[in-house]
């Protein structure tokens, strides 16, 4: 039904643990009954109401059509409820509680978002041989289809767990909470989160991660900020990489972060190539520095 | 295409509230900065419904317009876009409105 990225059909969501093999379905019942205590929102949100509306009436299927609008229709009885409720609430509710488990366990978790073939699986591959004697990194790959970058993670020395998200363009929070359920993550460590390459739906799904991170490759255009700018406004660091192919496009870095910083003036920024190397020790440092404030912050 | 996971969202919220009563009405608030298409909301929501207290509702999305304040120099404006300054030049804005994700009411069929 959705032409963008095949949203719509019933393919199922899995967890798959590359350590053990194990596979898991997430059903979207099992998701449902997972979270009782997620629900009761009705009444959390409060805003004025003297702002401009706009109406845009979508009616129901033809067959009830005529029976909803037809004035002389029989049953009055109909009450309005008023709820109120915020409609992410259910995953920013289990976001919160993934927040609070990587925060008692001093771990540093970090939601890497980009356009599918920035660079993403090639950066953690890089990072996890570097930093093996240094970081515990753990990862959670998420991919429509396929265990071929858990495979690579896997490979480079990390623990993986790869959730497949069937039809989603996007990792959530129980997602997430489920890869973590196989992961096993030990205190004190660091996780990676690979979202779905997507510039777009991620923006939206809080994991319970303490940073976003996007990355953007120099063989992209420069305006990519402003096209997608609800990515760039939530994340806190924006990775510039495969400067190594710098000679060879028209991309302007400062171009880049200068379109960045109109999106979020606060966001952070680097250069690198995951191939040759450079700018990769200054990601090492912010990874370090990360990593020292979630350990000064976990009895805050 | 997030809009179909936002609309089973909706359509999960709507139902636990409806306690097992039939909806006939659903309104929504959208905010024009939430990264949210109405459009794509009102194209899931019938296919969402189906088989559910939800089937055959009409869907009403309230859009919501932008609104920033400024945080340089304070000063408040409708505002369409993510990026676009103020007219002091700053970018540093809060955003106080157009980010809404809300279910605002719902109508049933019979009382409770």
């Amino acid at each position: 039904m959705c032409g963008h990225c095949g949203c719509g059909d019933e393919t199922a969501a899995t967890v798959l643990n590359l350590q053990t093999g194990k596979e898991t379905a997430i059903k979207r019942n099992e998701r449902e009954h997972d979270h009782p205590n997620a629900h009761g929102h009705f009444h959390d949100h409060s805003h004025d109401h003297d702002h401009g509306h706009q109406h845009v009436h979508t009616e129901g299927s033809p067959r009830r059509r005529s029976h909803a609008h037809d004035p002389g229709a029989a049953a009055p009885a109909g009450e309005i409820l008023t709820l109120e409720a915020r409609i992410l609430a259910k995953n920013d509710a289990v976001a919160e509680k993934n927040r609070a488990w990587f925060k008692g366990r001093e771990i540093l978790a970090l939601n890497l978002m980009s356009a599918p073939g920035a660079g993403k699986t090639t950066l953690l591959e890089r990072t996890i041989r570097d930093l093996k004697d240094e970081l515990r990194l753990y990862v959670v790959e998420g991919d429509q289809a396929t265990a071929n970058d858990g495979e690579r993670i896997r490979a480079a020395g990390a623990p993986a767990v790869q959730v497949n998200t069937g039809s989603g363009c996007h990792l959530d929070a129980d997602m997430v909470a489920r890869g973590l359920r196989e992961l096993k993550p030990a205190p004190g460590s660091t996780v990676m989160i690979e979202n779905v390459g997507n510039l777009v739906c991620p923006a939206l799904f809080d994991l319970g991660e303490r940073a976003k991170v996007v990355i953007l490759s120099v063989t992209e255009g420069d305006d990519k900020p402003l096209k997608y700018p609800h990515m760039f406004k939530a994340a806190a660091m924006m990775v510039m990489s495969k400067m190594d192919l710098l000679p060879y496009v028209d991309f302007d870095a400062e171009r880049a972060l200068a379109n960045a910083l109109q999106v979020n003036p606060s966001i952070a920024s680097l250069r690198l190539s995951a191939r040759t190397g450079e700018g990769l020790g200054a990601w090492y440092g912010w990874l370090r520095q990360e990593l020292a404030e979630v350990r000064a912050l976990a009895f805050s | 295409m997030h809009e179909l996971g936002i609309t089973e969202n909706i359509v999960g919220i709507v139902g636990e509230a409806a306690k097992g009563r039939r909806v006939t009405r659903v309104t929504l608030e959208v905010g024009k900065l939430s990264g949210v298409m109405s459009d794509a909301i009102a194209f899931c929501f019938d296919v969402v419904a189906k088989g559910t207290a939800l089937e055959g509702a009409s869907l009403e999305i309230l859009e919501i317009d932008g609104r920033a304040c400024c945080e340089a120099c304070g000063l408040e404006f409708e505002t369409e876009s993510l990026f676009d300054p103020c007219r002091c030049g700053s970018y540093r804005l809060r955003r106080i409105r157009g980010e809404e994700l809300i279910v605002k009411s719902i109508e049933m069929a019979e009382a409770a």
